[in-house]
């Protein structure tokens, strides 16, 4: 019995390890232009090489470029949703809720409607993410400082509705922005704001980003099982709680902050996939954050697949399908939810 | 156990409690008592190192409170707060497993004498039936229990409760009286929080009175629970009567006609 867990949490991980390398596998395959079976071994090295030559071989890199990118913001976004729910105790908080999305949505949005550059684009949704993390800091400071035996920490109401608001005042900027901007210019920026993983390819911070973020957590499991059990009781049980709220709230702005610049604000994941993962493995973050973190990363290659074949050679936005996909799956365990517990 | 010194506590400024200097020694097992907001959780919480004192020193086994790293406090003392709101799936099995994290600073799963312990403490709280479900699905007094039983799974010298005997049925009312009184005369030290005064004069050695005003008697049962202390302190003529060998608490008819705010609080 005891060895259960940990057996669960690896035989858990593995499953969803090899889940990943299929999405993988089918994302590199998948597309318009379908890249033969006889050709993959060969392509496949000339890729490994480093030097892609040949129709396949560029094929697979600009394929699994996209699908890379796409894992990683997928990844980081269920990441931070779990992060998210542990820290307002709030099983149906998203990363989103604070308003780092909103934040960026401005930064980006002015970006688009003075037509700059898309490294510009990305430097401006960058900008607001970390702008809005700072000033919600800022304003909720008391909320998640404090150190030991301070009067009370972890009543995340302030912390919340400062958020929310915040949030609500970006999406007001939004709003003036998509009113006044120029009618060749609001294609790009509505896309923005769906979510749109068109033209990323390889990129390393959002791995160095996620990679450090989960094994951070995964050092500080247990403390989270603490905390999201007991909120600021937890202190009873040797748990730092204002540290650990401060990791939590630090770690989860950087990943969404390097998901909304690589794929806009793509709705769903952050709350559909930790949600989805509490109900299938439990809710020990032990096996919790590897498994959203992988299966988050899965989601997205998967939806991102769907988003370019289904009609192609027309281009889907990916947060739409992620949202058509994941209100239904949503709603279904809400539901099952509602009838266990009666 | 717990030594405190001048203690001061207020609450927005009104004094709770003004330099309470109380000593709690190991076997001892405290009560207690005083009106609705006269401070009792927030001493309990003070004491468990949730807040810091308002003036004044709180030491644990000899060792100032800001002084303690959290995890070995953890190991010193338990503390069940008044109500916890569940937000997440736990099993109750899991809940109670956690009460052990102060003891795996270093390792990441926990070992089997931790499950012997996590399930020894269901059993004595009769809740081992429950050790898969979820604690969201479980009533008030069964969730009471499963705290209870985390708290004994923390083992540590002293315990803090505030109102355990908080929904549980009469049985279980008693059961949880004795076996703290069991746990006391084992070596433990014992505070608690309760209204019931027929329970803590069964079940403590010694009680604190918190008139609710900044003053406070403290001492072994038969000097504080007395019928012209407790009136005072609770705002309500109180009668002890003689049954065989046992005391029982009444309230007494009131003098004046029955009121919900005490005639003191009024201006």
């Amino acid at each position: 019995m005891p060895a259960a867990l940990k057996t669960r949490q690896r035989a858990t991980v593995a499953l969803l390890a090899v889940l990943s390398l299929l999405v993988f596998a089918g994302a590199g395959l998948a597309g318009s232009v379908p890249v033969p079976l006889d050709e993959l071994p060969q392509a496949v090295a000339s890729l490994l090489a480093g030097a892609p030559d040949g129709m396949s071989a560029t094929l697979l890199d600009l394929r699994l470029g996209r699908a890379s990118s796409a894992f990683a913001t997928g990844a980081a976004l269920a990441l931070a949703g779990v992060m998210m729910q542990a820290l307002v105790r709030n099983p149906l908080a998203d990363p989103y809720v604070l308003g780092v999305s909103a934040g960026a949505a401005v930064g980006a949005l002015a970006a688009l409607m003075f037509g700059a550059a898309l490294w510009m684009v990305d430097l401006g949704a960058l900008a607001g993410a970390v702008g809005i993390s700072l000033l919600l800091y800022l304003l909720a400071r008391r909320d998640l400082a404090g150190g030991r035996g301070a009067a009370r920490t972890g009543e995340s109401g302030v912390l919340l509705l400062t958020g929310v608001v915040l949030a609500s005042a970006c999406m007001a900027l939004v709003t003036l922005m998509l009113s006044v901007a120029p009618e060749s210019r609001l294609r790009g920026m509505v896309f923005w704001m769906i979510g749109d993983l068109a033209g990323s390819s390889w990129r390393l911070l959002p791995w160095i980003v996620l990679c450090g973020a989960v094994l951070l957590a995964l050092r500080r499991a247990r403390a989270l099982n603490v905390m999201a059990l007991h909120a600021d009781a937890a202190v009873a049980l040797g748990i730092d709680v204002a540290a650990l709220r401060r990791f939590l709230f630090l770690c989860s702005g950087l990943l969404t902050a390097c998901a909304v610049t690589s794929g806009g604000s793509i709705g769903f994941v952050g709350l559909v996939v930790p949600h989805a993962c509490r109900y299938a493995f439990g809710p020990d973050h032990r096996i919790l954050l590897p498994a959203a973190t992988l299966v988050g990363g899965s989601f997205l290659v998967f939806a991102d697949t769907l988003a370019r074949t289904v009609l192609a050679p027309q281009q889907l936005p990916v947060g739409v399908l992620t949202s058509l996909i994941g209100v239904p799956v949503f709603l279904f365990q809400l539901h099952q939810l509602h009838l266990r517990r009666r | 156990m717990i030594l405190t010194q001048a203690l001061t506590l207020r609450a927005d400024g009104r004094p709770l409690v003004e330099r309470l200097d109380w000593r709690v020694n190991a076997g001892e097992s405290w009560c207690v008592i005083g009106p609705n907001g006269a401070g009792k959780s927030t001493l309990l919480r003070t004491v468990a190192g949730l807040r810091a004192p308002d003036g004044g020193s709180v030491a644990l086994a000899g060792k100032p409170l800001q002084d303690w790293p959290l995890p070995a406090l953890a190991r010193e003392r338990a503390y069940l707060a008044q109500s916890r709101g569940d937000a997440f799936a736990y099993r109750v099995i899991e809940t109670v497993l956690m009460a052990r994290h102060p003891y795996h600073a270093d390792c990441y799963w926990e070992g089997s004498d931790d499950h012997a312990a996590a399930e020894a403490a269901l059993r004595t709280l009769d809740v081992l039936h429950l050790a898969e479900r979820d604690v969201r699905t479980l009533s008030g007094g069964e969730r009471q229990r499963v705290a209870i039983a985390a708290l004994l799974a923390q083992d540590t010298p002293l315990l803090l409760l505030d109102e355990p005997a908080n929904a549980l049925d009469l049985a279980h009312q008693v059961a949880v009286t004795e076996l703290m009184a069991g746990l006391c005369r084992a070596g433990k030290a014992v505070v608690s929080v309760g209204h019931d005064l027929n329970l803590a004069w069964s079940g403590a050695t010694h009680a604190l009175l918190l008139n609710g005003d900044g003053s406070w008697h403290a001492g072994a049962t038969q000097q504080v629970m007395r019928p012209e202390l407790l009136s005072a302190c609770l705002g309500h003529p109180i009668v002890a009567i003689a049954h065989g060998a046992r005391t029982v608490f009444l309230p007494d008819a009131p003098a004046a006609p029955a009121t919900l705010s005490p005639a003191r609080n009024l201006p």
